[in-house]
């Protein structure tokens, strides 16, 4: 039941090659190589400490792997700091909430937008309360604040970091219903880390497995569920 | 909503507030304070340091990057003011003035360098440089003080459009004019994209980069026009209060009065710099006063002084502690409270 859309999935827009990422002696990621395909959601699965976030941090700029190469758009990024990858147009949320806590949502938002604007303007404009982003705005809606200003800057490859943590059933529903809207509508190719084995399946296209700095899987959701490595690694081997 | 409540990007509120402030600084004021005294000591210093409060402010308070040297940055602005009049003829007072604020400003960026490297109380530590280098370098090369042995040198009289301004009137309407094109500068740049800038680098700094702003840039600009406020400051402080530029005038604690005032008033306010600078400068007054007409003159001088010290150090840990936004904040809330409509 293939349903025909917007975007449809084109080439490799983002190609990491066989990155290294060491932290003194621990690896945190080793040897790794995926891509991401124009217009899909993947997503990237792993227990705690697999180097999932890391991985992005690598992709974003904000960690130099040691060694591999990661591409966008045919270009390798090589050294270059996070604001100039984002003005590749590379955008991210974080794991724990990263608003600017003293701002309000609409500052929030419009940092993203790079906007030469008055944010007083709109404030009065739209009626919206000058509460600062901390107060009084409950932990979904920040999480919501603060994709909405990734999607702000317009990117086009959106990497989200535990997008639905901490957040309730309901919360989860519409946080996978936007996402998906956001991807049919402006197909913004998106990455995603999501612990959430119901909600990965249902939303992302394709899913890639780490496990302790390695990838492990590769491929579409009901591939990688049957994979033995992966059910291995999630469910631990018996020892029986 | 229509649009006739904003008037290029200001609400009809800040235009109203506006209005009564310029008619309570430029009518009101000068037809009721007669007395010098009040002009001299208590307005002239206070929009002075006010403005050094706000470059202040908007290194600390909008970037969030902790500098301790706003007084070494005055007293650039206040030599380079007072070289540019002596050695360039017939260089109007104004253009001068902007010009020492350029000169502080490239002393800012380069004492602004060490922010790209180390946060925190570190930082504060790496900007002392600024204090003690510029007040050293003034010292030690005679050129700035144009060779003068006595250590105080007079300074000149602000001459504009070939009228002299020198009664402290005079002088008043000088600084209220420059203070007043700076403070609506400084609140535009606070509520426009370059003071988002500064307070995303400020709240989180990783997350600020993520959405493609240059910390080097970003902080390295608040470093800037913080000290280009400061040096303007400054000249203004040496040529309408103190007439005379001495280096030991800019000393560190002068540096400590303005972060202070900017801790007291409230972090990440404008109107914060203003409240922070009348509180440290009018609460001495306050408390002599308090010794001289209460206890008349029972109390000596000296113990005065060391209870304007502990007051000022209780009120800032109580700050800290309880209203980290300072009194602009406390002043919001009382505000917010007769407003409300019930």
């Amino acid at each position: 039941m293939t349903i025909e859309r917007n975007f449809p999935i084109g080439e490799p827009v983002l190609e990491v090659k066989n990155i290294s990422l060491r932290f003194g002696g621990v690896k945190a990621i080793t040897d790794s190589s995926f891509s991401v395909l124009k217009h899909e959601i993947k997503a990237i699965i792993g227990p705690n400490g697999a180097g999932k976030s890391s991985l992005l941090n690598c992709i974003n700029g904000i960690y130099q792997p040691q060694e591999g190469s990661i591409a966008f758009k045919g270009e390798v990024l090589g050294k270059i700091t996070p604001n100039l990858i984002a003005q590749k147009g590379i955008s991210r949320t974080f794991q724990n909430l990263a608003l600017f806590k003293r701002m309000s949502v609409l500052d929030n938002i419009l940092v993203g937008r790079r906007l030469h604007m008055n944010s007083n303007f709109l404030q009065v404009a739209f009626q919206l309360p000058k509460a600062r982003s901390e107060e009084k705005v409950n932990h979904g809606l920040q999480k919501k604040v603060e994709l909405g200003r990734a999607l702000a800057t317009e990117a086009d490859f959106l990497m989200l970091d535990e997008p639905m943590a901490g957040m309730n059933v309901e919360e989860k529903r519409e946080m996978c219903r936007f996402i998906l809207k956001v991807n049919d509508e402006i197909g913004t190719t998106m990455v995603l880390i999501e612990h959430d084995m119901g909600v990965v399946m249902d939303i992302s296209d394709n899913v890639v497995v780490l496990d302790y700095g390695k990838i492990i899987a590769d491929g579409p959701p009901d591939e990688v569920r049957a994979n033995q490595e992966v059910i291995d690694a999630y469910l631990g081997v018996s020892h029986d | 909503m229509s649009n006739n409540n904003i008037i290029m990007g200001f609400t009809r509120a800040d235009l109203t507030n506006f209005l009564i402030v310029m008619i309570l600084s430029f009518v009101a004021i000068p037809l009721v304070v007669q007395t010098d005294y009040w002009y001299s000591s208590i307005l002239i210093p206070w929009l002075c340091l006010a403005l050094a409060a706000i470059g202040q402010q908007i290194v600390m308070g909008y970037a969030g990057q902790l500098a301790l040297g706003a007084a070494g940055f005055m007293a650039a602005g206040a030599f380079a003011c007072f070289n540019l009049i002596l050695r360039v003829p017939d260089i109007p007072f104004f253009v001068a003035l902007g010009l020492s604020g350029l000169v502080a400003a490239a002393f800012g960026i380069l004492f602004g360098l060490p922010s790209l490297r180390v946060r925190g109380i570190y930082l504060m530590v790496a900007t002392l440089a600024s204090q003690f280098f510029i007040v050293w370098m003034i010292d030690k090369f005679g050129w700035f003080k144009n060779y003068d042995t006595s250590g105080i040198i007079t300074a000149q009289d602000i001459v504009i459009l070939g009228k002299p301004f020198t009664s402290p009137l005079e002088m008043y309407f000088v600084i209220l004019v420059v203070v007043t094109v700076l403070t609506v500068l400084a609140v535009n740049m606070a509520r426009g994209s370059t003071g988002r800038n500064w307070m995303a680098v400020r709240d989180m700094d990783i997350a600020a980069e993520s959405m493609g702003i240059s910390l080097l840039k970003t902080k390295l600009q608040a470093f800037a026009i913080s000290a280009f406020y400061c040096g303007v400051a400054g000249a203004l402080f040496a040529f309408t209060y103190l007439k005379s530029l001495e280096p030991v005038a800019f000393d560190i604690k002068l540096s400590f009065k303005i972060l202070f005032m900017v801790i007291l008033g409230g972090l990440g306010t404008i109107s914060g710099a203003f409240i922070g600078a009348a509180f440290i400068l009018l609460f001495p007054v306050l408390l002599n006063s308090i010794g001289n007409n209460v206890f008349h003159g029972a109390i000596d001088a000296t113990i005065i002084s060391s209870i304007e010290q502990v007051v000022f150090g209780v009120l800032i840990i109580v700050f800290m502690i309880y209203e980290p936004l300072g009194m602009a904040k406390l002043w919001g809330n009382i505000k917010q409270r007769f407003l409300r409509k019930s």
